[in-house]
């Protein structure tokens, strides 16, 4: 229970908890108290005095400290000599803050036009135009004019790359900056990076970063969103459209499993009149990522509009693919999905909305046949049973609660989980990183524990001594250096941990699975499981956003291959039919994160070529192969979805639709309050029950841990920045793409006589990959890290390796 | 005066020599304190002298030291050493000539904090005074356990370490002076919370300036009651006065507070050079008023509270004078520069008002500027007022507010439409000299 | 490099401090840095940064927030003339400028030899001794004082200090 305390600000009485700033407040009975270097996710400093305020307070006698009254009774009010910040300035109890008198009214102007005396006049060439907090402010309370001489303006860089040209995601303008320290305080503060920060003093003050590369953050889009000037800009978006001009649709991202919520803004283009996504911009969601997104989700879209896109449907004639018209391509599909006789494979990924996947399985399941998911994470069963409770949100966890993060390295896997926990474990909370190998988590974690791989589960095992007295208890799993077998145990291990000391079915207790893929967990939902043992020959194969022959895993050779993909894959390559998908943006669709939210998307931009959304598809080649018509739309889709997956029950588009108020306050015309992101108004999702919430016996088992590897191993690792086919066609983001490089420890390196930056030849499951070596401090001994998806060889597990000179 | 109380070395040669200095009574009040009184005695001591704060607030010491938060460990006790006030130049002397009281009244002021480590805080020019002298002493006085761990026996251990700054009057503030002992830019803190509660790693920490502990060393030497002997009643002790500028003899003068303006000037600075008349004086360095120097001002008493009921602050009792030839537009262009350059621009009306006001001001001493620019010029200080983060601001326009208001015609005199013919070269008269015996004056 | 050849020195500096605030050196590394190198250079801010265990950034504000430290190559040494209110009232801007004719250059630039930069700086604390100047070289910061106001620094008595540097 928060205290509460009354006070009154322009004599209109306000209840807020103890603790709160008299601007948030004023915010609270919609008085709008400006502020410039204020903002509610960051601690307050005071800097801009745009918040300066009268603040009055209750006289009391010296000797007695009773309250003086006047003749009415009320307090007598005792204002400061000086005006002071509303922002920095907790609420006390009968506080009688004053925002409108003459006094106020003259300081705002006052500052407003000291931050303007060298501002420059960019604004019809600033990008910030049109959502800028300082036009805004000064419409509001600045002067009509300065007296500040033009000339005297100090001049400063702008246009500095932070970065260099060729690698910049975000460009700086000097002259702009009015000294806020938003930035660098999100930087220091938020994402733990201190990759920017101020140069000079006084009027000289400017922006640096010495990083290398620059500005060297997964999260530095965010600054572009709270900068409340045009100071600083995306690469990406830098000149593209201004604001007015964009449409907005509510949209999640689909690169990793947090689920961040998105604007797209779209805007038509005058060459082709087709609505194109223009920006990306974090949507408001207090429960998932609050107003930030990490740079993949922010500059990796550019593959929803690439030429690579596929737009018709092939067919294979004469040893070669060649365009076709649906109808062909469904009829074929369907008659020999009806000759198959039952052998019948779908392999799935992640990728795919909840409709996708449904309507994939019981397309498969109708014939005879099975389904399996793209993955070698196991243990989505466990999460449905045992996942994070009902009502669990990162941002409520502090002291009290035990943060357990096993086999994942979490900033480059689930970059905005890794901010969140970050900050739970600042707020008190007991962090535990356990990994074979240093990760970012470690500087904020209360125990580290390294592990041999292959030893995960004994490891996870000892740490129940440490977690059982914690109020709470969460465990993230994922699966560096396991296969299936092995992340499967482990899953099991860590609900079995959960189970036996009650930490389930109650809210920020349980289970998360760091998925390799958006939608894995959904995909678990819809009844897909990865493939545990190899099937035999299928008569039929529909591959559907996965690319087994691009990631060198083990497929099955069918009679007749069906892709549903956006670009032409190695898979699709081999096809016998490809068909080409929608990308998210481009229809509606649900994605269920790793926390088990389910949240809806909207479409942005109208459909490329002759793309159809994967549910479609299914459910045209369903009616043609005499399962039933084809749903009209989505909705109709996850309704069916609702009726047959229990986990779903009760759910409806309306209801993953619905919106309440958030605090902060954000994206409305006080944007200079929050910054860019965008008030959630197209819903905040649904966290699905477990069964350990609804209150159902949920058991341990004994997990099958699958034999350590001997030796030399190469372990797998994920970067966030790969050459993954739906991140590789941003091209802004390729300088931060690495060339395939592993990482070996030093004393291995010494006795190979290898040096850093070195080249090696690594030998693993009778492949030699060539790959630089960089000796930089995490490779445990004995252990070659090997990040996928650059180039490399793909490992499903940690495997024995050799390195030699090369 | 008689004996001196701080600057000693001008009574004992070769005080700054560790073993004259114990010859004299040295570090005896701190073996004392240490092994005979508690801490809070030692507050309650420095409180009854009613000794204040040297470095410009003038805030009671034992009062500061009082506020330390109970039940929060460990203390520190940073030393203001960072003398960067123009016209400043008492603390320097201190630590050179007589550096022996000084340690001693950090050290003894550390035991009071129950602090086991003190920083001294020096401004980065100070490098020789850190490397060659005060180094080479603490050095020495490890070596002699006078410093280090179970000091006398006792389960006290204390050491110190000198800081230096590198070329940041605002770390004399002294939250942006624990932010820059941290690591950090060198920018004031918001307040509350306060040094005392939330102070060098958000630990309760003693802040105090180096003139300040010097005094510290007397009053355990001696006594509270001796302390006051000198003095006002408000303001008890002597003060270390810096005069500077146009006086025949500048230096550094300890002498009583509530010694007269003129006392200073004449009779101990020697009085103007060329015998010329004064014009104006600053009181606290450039974080001054600009004051007339009428009889009224050369008759008042130099201390806290006469010199607050002028209108104006003692400080750090930097006193500059400036002749009859002192141009009010110059002498706020060099002041305002200085400001200018030291504003770490952490808040917005210091770090664009000190800009706009030298432009301001270069315009008008480069005869470009017109009368209403000396209006703005005064707008715009008066525009700053108030709204600043820390005192570096309040006091930048100190000057200029103070010499538009008392010598608008030097301004007006390099306007395009304010400057007047030159008038006819007058006839320099002597000095009005000083009456023969001063009250206030004390030791003859 | 910094740490191999003045590792002593640099492990001393740190442990003036409490062990979990390494940030606290800062300030003395980077006098070390600049001492070493003639200016702190971006590498020296990379090796400040590794020994510290903070990021480069961090240690490139320092650098840029006091003005003792430089992030630029200038002369072997630099001669800092006071020419605040209290030592231009006793003749600073006078002797800063006779001092400038003399060597051939404006305020800020260095001899064509490369031996001194020659700066106007803010008060230095000895306006009893004007005019008067420091000077920062590799050794540190070193004043240069008027004797007394009968007998205050002259252009030839400054140049007679500069050349007696000049060698070191």
């Amino acid at each position: 229970m928060t205290d509460l305390i009354t006070l009154k600000i322009d004599d209109v009485e306000v209840q807020v908890p103890k603790g709160t700033l008299v601007v948030d407040a004023a915010k609270r009975i919609n008085n709008d108290i400006p502020v410039f270097c204020y903002h509610p996710k960051l601690d307050p400093v005071g800097m801009c005095r745009m918040c300066l305020v009268e603040v009055g307070r209750p006289q009391r006698d010296r000797a007695t400290g009773q309250l003086l009254t006047d003749e009415q009774g009320n307090p007598k009010i005792a204002y400061g000599a000086k005006l002071d910040t509303a922002c920095t300035l907790p609420v006390e109890p009968g506080m009688h803050i004053r925002t409108s008198t003459a006094d106020v009214t003259a300081a705002r102007k006052d500052v407003v036009e000291f931050i303007l005396t060298s501002h420059p006049l960019d604004c019809p060439i600033c990008d910030k135009g049109g959502e800028c907090p300082l036009q805004n402010l000064t419409m509001r309370h600045g002067p009509g004019t300065s007296r500040f001489i033009f000339g005297e303006k100090i001049h400063l860089d702008k246009r500095v790359p932070l970065g260099t040209p060729d690698n910049a995601l975000i460009y700086l303008d000097r002259e702009r900056c009015i000294q806020c320290a938003r930035c660098t305080r999100f930087s220091d503060e938020i994402a733990g990076d201190h990759v920017i920060g101020f140069y000079e003093r006084g009027r000289k003050l400017e922006i640096v970063t010495f990083s290398e590369p620059g500005f060297d953050s997964k999260f530095s889009g965010n600054t572009t969103d709270i900068c409340p000037v045009g100071a600083l800009t995306t690469a990406d978006f830098r000149f593209q459209a201004r604001p007015w001009e964009l449409r907005n649709s509510a949209s999640i991202c689909t690169h990793c499993p947090v689920g961040c919520n998105l604007h797209l803004n779209t805007r038509r283009s005058g060459l082709s009149g087709k609505f194109e996504i223009k920006r990306v911009m974090p949507r408001q969601n207090e429960q998932v990522n609050e107003i930030w997104i990490c740079d993949k989700g922010r500059f990796g879209h550019h593959y929803i509009s690439s030429p690579d896109r596929l737009l018709s449907p092939m067919i294979r004639k004469n040893g070669q693919l060649q365009d076709a018209t649906w109808d062909e391509v469904l009829d074929q599909v369907a008659a020999k999905l009806k000759n198959a006789g039952g052998s019948v494979l779908g392999l799935a990924g992640g990728r795919l909305s909840n409709e996708d996947l449904f309507s994939l399985n019981k397309l498969i399941i109708g014939f005879g046949g099975h389904t399996a998911l793209a993955s070698r994470l196991g243990g989505g069963d466990l999460i449905q049973k045992v996942g994070l409770g009902v009502g669990s949100n990162f941002g409520t966890m502090g002291k009290g609660t035990t943060i357990v993060v096993i086999a994942s390295d979490l900033e480059e896997e689930a970059p905005v989980w890794w901010l969140r926990v970050k900050q739970a474990a600042e707020r008190g909370a007991t962090l535990i990183a356990a990994n074979g190998r240093p990760t970012k988590l470690d500087r904020y974690a209360k125990q580290k524990v390294r592990y041999a791989y292959g030893d995960e589960v004994n490891a996870l095992d000892g740490l129940a001594s440490a977690v059982e007295k914690a109020d709470n208890l969460v465990i993230m799993y994922g699966g560096e250096g396991l296969d299936l077998a092995g992340s499967t145990a482990l899953a099991q291990a860590c609900a079995n941990l959960l189970i036996s000391t009650k930490h389930v079915g109650k809210p920020n207790n349980g289970l998360v699975a760091v998925w390799e893929r958006a939608n894995d967990q959904g995909a678990w939902d819809m009844g897909l499981r990865p493939m545990s043992e190899a099937m035999s020959k299928p008569a039929v194969m529909i591959v559907a956003a996965a690319d087994p022959a691009g990631d060198a895993v083990s497929m099955p050779k069918a009679d007749f291959t069906v892709v549903t993909e956006l670009f032409l894959t190695a898979t699709a390559k081999e096809a016998d039919v490809v068909l080409p998908a929608q990308t998210f943006a481009e229809r509606d669709g649900t994605l269920t994160s790793g926390e088990r939210r389910v949240q809806r998307y909207y479409p942005s931009v109208l459909p490329l070529g002759q793309c159809r959304a994967d549910w479609q598809i299914f459910q045209q080649i369903g009616e043609r192969a005499g399962q039933g018509k084809a749903k009209a739309g989505a909705a109709l889709v996850f309704a069916d979805i609702a009726r047959t997956v229990p986990q779903y029950a009760g759910l409806s588009y309306q209801s993953l639709a619905k919106v309440e108020k958030q605090l902060p306050d954000v994206g409305g015309l006080d944007l200079y309050y929050g910054g860019t992101a965008f008030e959630n108004t197209a819903g905040l999702g649904v966290q699905y029950a477990t069964s350990a919430d609804r209150g159902e016996a949920v058991s341990t088992a004994t997990p099958t841990v699958p034999a350590k590897p001997e030796g030399m191993v190469a372990v797998p690792t994920t970067l966030l920045y790969d050459r993954g086919t739906t991140f590789y066609r941003s091209y802004v983001m390729h300088p931060r793409i690495p060339m395939p490089f592993v990482e070996i420890n030093s004393a291995d390196a010494a006795k190979l006589n290898i040096i850093d930056g070195e080249t090696i030849m690594l030998s693993v499951n009778g492949t030699e990959v060539k790959a630089a070596a960089r000796v930089d401090g995490r490779a445990p001994e004995g252990a070659v890290l090997v990040p996928q998806s650059l180039g490399m060889t793909m490992l499903e597990k940690a495997s024995a390796a050799s390195v030699r000179k090369a | 005066m008689g004996e001196h109380i701080l600057l000693r070395h001008r009574d004992i040669p070769d005080i700054d020599k560790l073993d004259v200095y114990i010859q004299h009574g040295g570090y005896e009040a701190f073996k004392k304190v240490v092994t005979t009184m508690t801490p809070g005695q030692v507050i309650d001591e420095v409180k009854a002298s009613g000794l204040r704060g040297r470095g410009g607030a003038g805030f009671p010491t034992g009062v500061k030291w009082s506020f330390l938060t109970k039940d929060s460990f460990p203390r520190y006790v940073t030393v203001n050493s960072d003398e960067s006030e123009p016209g400043t130049f008492k603390d320097r002397e201190l630590m050179e000539k007589n550096p022996h009281q000084f340690l001693e009244g950090v050290m003894i002021t550390a035991y009071a904090a129950r602090a086991n480590v003190a920083y001294n805080y020096m401004r980065g020019e100070f490098w020789d005074i850190a490397v060659k002298i005060l180094g080479p002493i603490l050095a020495d006085l490890r070596q002699r356990g006078i410093l280090g761990k179970n000091l006398f026996g006792t389960d006290y251990s204390l050491d110190i370490f000198n800081h230096l700054g590198a070329g940041a009057y605002i770390c004399g503030e002294e939250t942006a002076l624990l932010e820059s002992i941290e690591g950090k830019l060198g920018q004031p803190r918001l307040r509350p919370p306060f040094p005392a509660d939330k102070g060098l790693y958000n630990k309760p920490t003693v802040v105090n300036n180096t003139e300040t502990l010097s005094n510290v060393t007397y009053i355990m030497q001696h006594s509270a009651a001796k302390f006051r002997e000198n003095g006002t009643e408000k303001s008890p002790g002597t003060k270390v006065f810096c005069l500077s500028g146009h006086v025949n003899k500048p230096g550094n003068y300890e002498l009583p507070l509530g010694v007269t303006l003129r006392t200073l000037i004449y009779e101990h600075g020697g009085g103007l050079p060329g015998d010329k008349k004064p014009k104006a004086v600053m009181l606290a360095g450039a974080s001054s008023t600009v004051l007339a120097t009428t009889d009224d001002i050369l008759d008042m008493a130099l201390d806290y509270e006469s010199v607050a009921a002028k209108g104006a602050m003692l400080g750090s009792a930097s006193v500059i004078v400036m002749d009859e030839t002192v141009d009010a537009a110059w002498l706020t262009l060099k002041t305002t520069r200085f400001f200018k350059h030291e504003s770490c621009g952490k808040c917005t009306p210091c770090r664009e008002g000190t800009y706009w006001m030298l432009n301001v001001l270069e315009r008008v001493n480069k005869n470009e500027a017109m009368k209403a620019d000396v209006d703005l010029l005064n707008t715009v200080a008066n525009q700053i007022q108030n709204k600043c983060l820390c005192p570096l601001g309040e006091f930048a326009i100190a000057p200029v507010l103070s010499s538009i208001k008392t010598f608008r015609a030097d301004f007006d005199a390099h306007t395009k439409d304010g400057a007047k013919k030159p008038a006819p070269a007058a006839k320099p008269s002597a000095a009005k000299p000083p009456p023969k015996k001063d009250p206030a004056s004390v030791g003859d | 490099m910094l740490y191999e050849k003045h590792r002593e020195q640099i492990e001393s500096t740190l442990a003036r401090y409490p062990a979990d605030q390494k940030r606290s050196a800062v300030m003395p590394l980077l006098y070390l840095a600049q001492s070493e190198y003639g200016h702190v250079t971006k590498e020296a801010m990379d090796e400040v940064a590794a020994i510290l265990e903070i990021e480069p950034t961090q240690v490139a504000s320092i650098v840029g927030f006091y003005s003792l430290y430089y992030d630029h190559k200038a002369g072997k040494r630099r001669m800092q003339i006071c020419t605040d209110l209290p030592c231009a009232l006793r003749g600073a801007d006078k002797f800063a400028e006779e001092v400038c004719k003399k060597l051939g250059l404006k305020l800020g630039e260095t001899t064509k030899d490369g031996e001194v930069t020659v700066e106007a700086v803010m008060c230095l604390a000895a306006c009893d001794k004007a005019p008067m100047f420091q000077v920062q070289d590799a050794d540190g910061i070193h004043y240069h004082e008027s004797v007394s106001p009968e007998k205050p620094m002259t252009i030839e008595g400054a140049m007679e200090i500069l050349n007696g540097y000049k060698g070191k």
